[in-house]
């Protein structure tokens, strides 16, 4: 066993896909930082709103202000020097920071693939990524080899994997797979797109999505990872995430996709990339080439491969968690991020708050648009941890304008994937004497349907 | 979810064994809806008419305005009494339609914002001088000023007094006048904005987009059913969202008899539009509708589809408002639970509307542009 892992873990193959990787990733994220800002969603998300939606646990996280600026420059250009490999183990570990804490401000705006940068920028630190055509390596930083340990581009290629098919698993529903939901609530709605338009409104498609597109999921890392289909399933990549780009708002993500699928090809490919590189570089006379010792092989931190082994493990396992929850996992939504569940439901809600004086029996709604933003209000109404941690703030809010007796309850109604609305919250509880954990959340109404599946 | 393993192994049995999901399941005649004929009844059926029919009332507003404040008596008196209710009666079939032109003028609001304020009207009579244009005399201008001069000032003797011999006679015709011509103003700007190729570019922008012209005209539809007509009308004078009723807070306050009939109105005018029902008989439907659009996209509900629930739930709205008094301050000081009750099945229908039609048709609730999963 300890033999079986030693020479996995000594396995030596070429740094050119894992430079690559860094360089074209260091690239993306920057792309993604300026977009960002130029659209001015940093004033929109993050400065905008009076209130914020915490995460379980960080309740703690000041709230820079205007400083969120700042946190985006330093992501920004940590980017830049991953891309380029400066100072690459403190950039990335900013860069890793910067993006995190970002995230986590507000969990308002937590999409999966901002969870998978933070993933695989977290793994990124660990991996010896600037060994090889790099400053780093030009000015003799740190190890400078054309071989790596063969399992640092493996973590990559697993969490790729992992992505696809926890993402595929989760689509085997019969919401999904018999109802074609939601796609057959959001296809006819992209009516105006070219081409594709008249098509879209037909119910075979809105089928033929949904099947493609679990078949698509499950099968797409082992295609990649067997050697005579990988340029097709490449290909695969290509058009399936350009289809989403051009269907969904989803930014830079299918890029993204498509560029770190390139792992999966083998040193030749990468090797030509860095040609081409170097052929820009020496057009700009910037490039400077360094002789490399071949014998020594650059491992990164000995204590990395358990790092990252432990983290593998979190990653495979997290996904899970919901098993442990009763009731319907679409509806309660306990245990749903961070699962890769992506673009699985439509839901919508409406959550009206009343506060309530308790021994004078007064009461009185809540205007949301007060304290909320349009798009936190929508996540708010449809998501229970939201709606509990907005019923307290709330109440502190009241408390403080010198109401008595404060209680908070809510009358909120979700449709799910295209079902009549329900009342989804108990609007008998008061939700101040509620505090949010990981134990069931039983405050939650019956969903009263069922649906089939993982 | 259940974590049904039979359930996952059928499904990769189909997987293997289906080349086509061969769908047996009844629903979706989902062939491309005519954005275009929507748009199309919406504005030369139900907005354009709209917009027509309140021009002409408020011409006659403006003309008995003139009689009334060139000779006031107990006659012209009544005359541009009867103007403002027939003028208000047909705005609230156009206050819902707050886009374009409407909505840069922030139309609603210079035209309806209730409950006006009394004193600053005085304060501006009495010393000659005032500015409608200016964002902070909202409250001071519209029906509801209109209100308060024509009905808020004692007895009719007592009104026609301040009109004629009182010491501000001149300042009080000359803001009466302003009041009438700024709301002319405002309401031929629209107007003519919608006749001189605002109509155009709405009938043809059917990108499904937020500036999508449907995305456009149900989020300002929806925004004014739950925000002007839940809460203001009904809503913020029961005390809905202030733990005590506020009865000077109902549409119309110095009238008082008409609150009740412009909810009615407004009311009607939000199912006609829903039905796409057009303005007059003038305008013959060509029904194409909210109505219509939820139809063809099938969505069905466990037994009934959206559409007859929403429908349905506006004739329960309706039937609670009949139980109401005219007076709705008299309704609210002496029983605010019927009143209360009318609130709540008109919120019914902001859930399923809001939550169910806007899913249906995957029409975002706000303009919020940020990237999806």
């Amino acid at each position: 066993m300890h033999t079986n892992y030693h020479t996995y873990i000594t396995k030596q193959t070429s740094a050119t896909p894992l430079a690559v990787f860094r360089i074209l990733f260091g690239f993306m994220m920057l792309v993604s930082i300026i977009r960002f800002w130029s659209l001015g969603w940093i004033d929109t998300l993050y400065i905008e709103p009076s209130f914020s939606f915490s995460y379980y646990g960080f309740y703690w996280l000041p709230n820079p202000g205007q400083f969120v600026y700042l946190l985006f420059f330093i992501c920004g250009v940590s980017a830049i020097f991953v891309a380029i490999g400066y100072r690459y183990r403190v950039a990335i570990l900013l860069f890793f920071l910067s993006f995190t804490y970002i995230e986590l401000l507000d969990k308002t705006t937590y999409l999966n693939h901002y969870y998978f940068i933070s993933c695989l920028s977290f793994l990124l630190i660990f991996l010896p990524a600037n060994c090889y055509y790099s400053l780093d390596a030009l000015r003799g930083r740190c190890e400078v080899s054309k071989n790596i340990s063969a399992w640092t581009i493996n973590s990559i290629k697993l969490l790729l994997c992992i992505v696809y098919l926890y993402a595929g698993l989760a689509k085997l529903n019969s919401d999904w797979l018999v109802s074609a939901m939601p796609l057959k609530i959001w296809l006819p709605s992209k009516y105006d797109i070219p081409l594709l338009g008249d098509l879209l409104q037909q119910n075979w498609i809105h089928y033929a999505f949904s099947w493609g597109g679990a078949l698509y999921d499950l099968s797409i890392p082992f295609l990649l990872l067997w050697k005579p289909s990988r340029s097709f399933a490449f290909v695969l990549v290509v058009v399936f995430h350009v289809l989403t780009r051009i269907l969904f708002p989803i930014g830079m993500f299918p890029y993204i996709m498509i560029i770190s699928t390139l792992i999966f090809f083998d040193a030749t490919l990468h090797g030509r990339i860095l040609k081409f590189f170097s052929l820009i570089l020496k057009k700009l006379q910037l490039y400077r080439s360094i002789n490399i010792n071949t014998t020594t092989n650059a491992n990164g931190f000995k204590i990395a491969s358990y790092v990252v082994g432990v983290f593998m493990i979190v990653q495979l396992l997290l996904p899970w968690r919901y098993i442990m929850y009763p009731k319907e996992l679409f509806w309660t939504e306990q245990g749903y991020r961070f699962s890769w569940r992506v673009m699985l439901m439509e839901k919508a809600g409406y959550a009206q708050f009343i506060v309530k004086n308790t021994k004078t029996g007064s009461q009185f709604a809540v205007d949301n648009s007060d304290f909320l933003t349009t798009f936190q209000e929508k996540q708010m109404s449809t998501q229970p941890d939201f709606i509990l941690e907005y019923a307290h703030y709330l109440g502190n809010y009241y408390r403080s304008k010198g109401h008595q007796n404060v209680a908070v309850h809510v009358e909120s109604f979700v449709a799910l994937n295209g079902r009549l609305s329900q009342p989804f919250i108990n609007p008998e509880i008061n939700l101040l004497e509620v505090e949010d954990t990981f134990t069931h959340k039983n405050w939650i109404l019956e969903f009263n349907d069922t649906i089939e599946g993982i | 979810m259940k974590k049904n393993i039979t359930f996952i192994l059928i499904i990769l049995l189909a997987f293997v064994s289906a080349c086509g999901v061969d769908d047996t399941s009844d629903i979706q005649p989902t062939d491309s809806y005519d954005r275009s004929a929507l748009l199309v009844n919406w504005a030369d059926n139900i907005i354009i008419p709209g917009y027509a029919n309140f021009s002409q009332k408020l011409t006659a507003l403006e003309v008995a305005s003139e009689d009334f404040t060139q000779s006031p008596s107990a006659i012209s008196l009544d005359g541009i009494r009867n103007s403002w209710l027939d003028a208000n009666i047909a705005f609230q079939k156009i206050s819902m339609f707050e886009i374009g032109r409407a909505q840069t003028l922030n139309y609603r609001n210079r035209l309806n914002v209730y409950p006006t304020n009394s004193q600053e009207i005085e304060g501006y009579i009495s010393a000659n001088s005032w500015n409608l244009e200016l964002p902070s005399t909202i409250d001071a201008q519209g029906f509801s000023a209109l209100d308060y001069l024509l009905y808020g000032l004692g007895t009719d003797q007592e009104l026609l007094e301040k009109f004629t011999t009182g010491p501000n006679a001149s300042s009080y015709k000359m803001y009466l006048l302003d009041l009438v011509t700024t709301m002319q103003n405002l309401t031929s700007e629209v107007f003519s904005d919608w006749n001189n190729g605002y109509r155009a570019s709405y009938i043809t922008n059917i990108s499904s987009s937020a500036s999508g012209s449907v995305d456009q005209t149900v989020n300002a539809f929806l925004f004014y059913y739950e925000k002007a007509l839940r809460a203001g009308k009904v809503g913020i004078p029961a005390g809905v969202f202030s733990g005590s009723p506020l009865p000077q807070n109902v549409e119309s306050y110095y009238n008082q008899t008409v609150s009740k009939l412009l909810l009615t109105q407004a009311l009607n005018a939000t199912v006609d539009f829903f039905n796409g029902k057009g303005f007059s008989s003038e305008y013959q439907s060509n029904g194409f509708s909210l109505n219509s659009y939820l139809e063809a996209l099938g969505s069905e509900k466990n037994d009934a589809s959206l559409q007859t629930l929403i429908n349905n739930q506006f004739q329960v709205a309706f039937s609670k408002i009949e139980l109401l008094n005219d007076n709705f301050i008299q309704q609210i000081t002496n029983d605010n639970t019927k009143m209360l009750e009318a609130y709540d099945e008109l919120q019914r229908n902001v859930i399923l509307m809001k939550v169910d039609m806007l899913q249906a048709l995957s029409i975002d609730v706000n303009y919020v542009d940020a990237d999806g999963d």
